[in-house]
């Protein structure tokens, strides 16, 4: 920790210096120049040619993703000599803009999501092809590749971690109260229902932001409905009005009769979701593991259980996991193009992630590689988790296109979340294939 | 307008020799008029046609398209209509929702900005003090006023619930439960404006002259009746000035709604529509284009609507 604290600012010094001997006028003598940077040496990637700017775009916008990323930039400016110049956006407002981003003035580098939310963008032609980068990193699967690869086979994006979507719970809270994480549906209405006669709040739930709520419903679409009615579903495959599309929400709406939310989930972020499970007042909540972690003290996170999500048809078992791949891309508007890609092959290494894991303990790493000596109890059984899947799913607003999930999928869930009778299921499902239905007529490019 | 300047430029050089200079200049300053006038003219003309009839024109093409902001928009005729009017669930309640803020500014904002202003203008004690007080919200950018209304309406950590002693996950949901938090919001766009409002009306008062007001007294008028058939009436271009804000900042209003919930559930407005599918990782732009023109027309319905009547009864006076 005092390390990665250490860097930022032995950086800050560095590039004062350079900054000053910028203002001085010296720039003429590029011997002074190599003297500041000094200690990292020109063991660049980079071949040691001329001094390269590149500028990166980042939604790390939480205050450990950020210092994380930094450290990953620190790790790439002292192996190249190079200067990065992050521009950190809050990761709402990121996502909100990155079309208008990608196509106006974007960095040499940005950050983005895998699947089909990149090779929508990677279809529209406003990334660059960086197979050239792949040929040269080893360490990934084929399936991380494949999440790396657009439609038209080309690779457009290198991954930096990823994190799984569990049920997660307090280990001392079930010891004390005698809970059992639940294994099957009934277990976990079983176990909900028990909580709520205790007194507790059985299940912590927000959906302000819009996201959080799609992760419950993936999951009970891919417990009962099996991974590939998942995939079809989110390309416009299937039906939104199909009866087991009407299930997904029927089940999901049991919860909500029961009373075993926490209430007013449209009124939550997911921040305050998170501090409402940090602080114990909710006893289980299905999140992504940073979000329950960065919301959670350090020195509680031995006390946060995994589990995966229960199980409902047994045919399918728990065999998919939902684990989005975060990482980074080369815009085809970046005007530094061959500083973005050496940063991208930088990133690509067990190195830059490493330096990112070491700050942000709540994900895991993607390159095998990468050193997991240092994975805390929740990495360990984050990253088998994932292991242990069959199909890997990215995301609902990863695995759609985005004009779909942004306009149609959150608003929609957040009916549902306000009103859930039958009858507005019915309604629902058919608003929701009207609008899909037009939607996906519409060709991508 | 062009020949006004000539003469004085002849009368401040009365010592020119030869009438052909004189010409020359006169001419000379003719042309520089010509080039001045057609600049300043030229250059509004321009970025008027350019800046809103451009645009405005272009939003109405791109709105019978299918457009996502490269290539070629692919005409659809008038699918993003049909669209929008059958199938899209958010269109029907941010057209309501619009509607139900230009009335809530039109008939309670705003009288209430003008009564404000009425009562501080009977120099009170304190009246500077009121004045600042009431005008402080209209200082705050409405992100600014957004926040302030999550922090008063959060159901888990909102003022309001902390004054009703209900924090222990009873709280009334104000930001999440889509009945409620458009009155809040309601409440928080109708402080704002009723300040706006109000140092308008107070300058439009000051402006009145008093002479008026003694003459409706001496005449044996009440106050009541010197103010609604006297004082009132003669502040007739100020009313049309705040009609106009009005139905303008109740169509346009996005800003606040956008902070609170990114403009859903329960929030939805025109203007939101229009930035989600435009601006948004969507990028439905013909879509968002198709509610651009909706909100331009009604806009510009209420705002024609209302100048034709005024100036038809300035003419038949």
């Amino acid at each position: 920790m005092t390390q990665s604290l250490l860097t930022p600012s032995q950086l800050s010094r560095r590039s004062l210096l350079r900054g000053a001997a910028l203002g001085a006028g010296v720039v003429t003598v590029p011997g002074l120049l190599a003297a500041c940077s000094g200690g990292g040496g020109s063991s660049g990637g980079s071949g040691g040619a001329k001094q390269q700017n590149i500028t990166f775009g980042s939604n790390y916008s939480d205050p450990t993703p950020m210092k994380a990323l930094q450290a990953v930039v620190d790790g790439y400016t002292k192996k190249s000599g190079n200067t990065v110049k992050v521009n950190t956006v809050a990761h709402n407002d990121y996502q909100t803009n990155i079309t208008r981003y990608l196509q106006a003035n974007p960095d040499d580098v940005a950050a983005w999501f895998a699947g089909y939310r990149m090779q929508f963008f990677a279809q529209k032609g406003y990334l660059e092809d960086i197979s050239d980068v792949w040929s040269g990193l080893n360490g990934f699967t084929d399936a991380l590749k494949a999440a790396s690869t657009g439609a038209d086979g080309k690779q457009y994006f290198v991954p930096i971690y990823n994190y799984t979507w569990a049920l997660f719970y307090r280990k001392s809270t079930f010891q004390q109260k005698g809970y059992q994480p639940p294994k099957n549906w009934d277990d976990y209405i079983a176990l909900a229902k028990k909580i709520k006669a205790d007194g507790g709040v059985p299940i912590g739930f927000s959906d302000q932001d819009g996201w959080p709520a799609m992760g419950t419903f993936d999951y009970i679409n891919m417990r009962k409905n099996g991974y590939q009615f998942h995939v079809d579903l989110m390309a416009g495959k299937q039906s939104w009005e199909d009866q087991k599309v009407k299930d997904v929400f029927g089940l999901w709406a049991s919860l909500f009769d029961q009373g075993l939310y926490q209430p007013g989930a449209n009124g939550r972020t997911w921040e305050q979701a998170g501090t409402s499970f940090a602080k114990k007042e909710v006893a289980m909540v299905v999140f992504g593991t940073p979000h329950v972690a960065l919301q959670t003290p350090q020195a509680d996170h031995a006390d946060i259980g995994i589990t995966p999500f229960p199980i409902i048809d047994e045919a399918n078992g728990t065999d998919s996991v939902e684990a989005p791949i975060d990482g980074f891309m080369l815009p085809k508007k970046a005007k530094n193009k061959e500083g973005g890609k050496d940063l991208l092959k930088y990133i690509g290494t067990p190195d830059a992630e490493n330096a990112y894991l070491k700050v942000d303990n709540s994900n895991i790493a993607v390159n095998s590689n990468a050193d997991t000596s240092g994975y805390e109890q929740l990495q360990k059984d984050s990253a088998a988790l994932a292991a242990s899947a069959k199909h890997i799913s990215q995301y609902l607003d990863r695995d759609t296109r985005p004009d779909f999930a942004q306009t149609v999928v959150i608003k929609a869930f957040q009916s549902f979340i306000d009103k859930h009778s039958k009858s507005d299921i019915d309604a629902l499902c058919k608003s929701m294939q009207d609008q899909a239905k037009a939607i996906f007529s519409q060709p991508v490019s | 307008m062009v020949a006004t300047p000539v003469p004085t430029a002849e009368t401040t050089a009365p010592r020119t020799p030869a009438v052909r200079r004189g010409r020359r200049r006169r001419r000379r300053l003719e042309t520089r008029d010509i080039i001045v006038l057609s600049v300043v003219v030229g250059l509004t003309v321009i970025i008027d046609l350019a800046l809103i009839w451009g645009t405005s024109i272009a939003s109405i093409f791109l709105s019978f398209t299918a457009y996502e902001g490269i290539g070629t928009p692919r005409y659809v005729g008038t699918t993003n209509y049909h669209n929008l009017f059958t199938i899209d669930p958010t269109f029907w309640p941010a057209f309501e929702h619009n509607v139900l803020w230009l009335a809530f500014l039109g008939l309670v904002a705003t009288p209430l900005g003008l009564l404000m202003a009425v009562l501080l203008d009977r120099q009170l004690r304190f009246s500077r003090f009121y004045q600042s007080s009431l005008y402080l919200p209209v200082t705050l950018s409405f992100a600014v006023v957004g926040f302030l209304v999550q922090l008063v309406g959060s159901a888990d950590q909102g003022v309001i619930n902390a004054i009703l002693g209900r924090t222990h996950g009873n709280g009334i949901d104000f930001i999440g439960n889509p009945h409620l938090n458009i009155w809040l919001a309601l409440a928080f766009a109708g402080w704002r404006h009723t300040g706006y409002v109000m140092i308008i009306y107070l300058a439009g008062l000051k402006s009145v002259d008093p002479a008026l007001k003694e003459a409706a007294i001496v005449d044996g008028a009440s106050p009541v009746q010197t103010f609604f058939r006297v004082v009132f009436p003669t502040m007739r271009p100020i009313n049309v000035i705040i009609l106009v804000i009005t139905v303008i900042e109740a169509l346009r209003a996005f800003d606040l709604v956008y902070v609170i919930n990114g403009g859903r559930n329960g929030l939805e407005l025109l203007a939101v529509m229009v930035v989600d599918n435009i601006i948004g990782e969507a990028s439905r732009i013909g879509y968002g284009s198709a509610v651009a023109v909706i909100l331009l027309i009604l806009t510009t319905g209420f705002v024609i609507t209302y100048l034709t009547q005024i100036l038809r009864r300035e003419e038949s006076r």
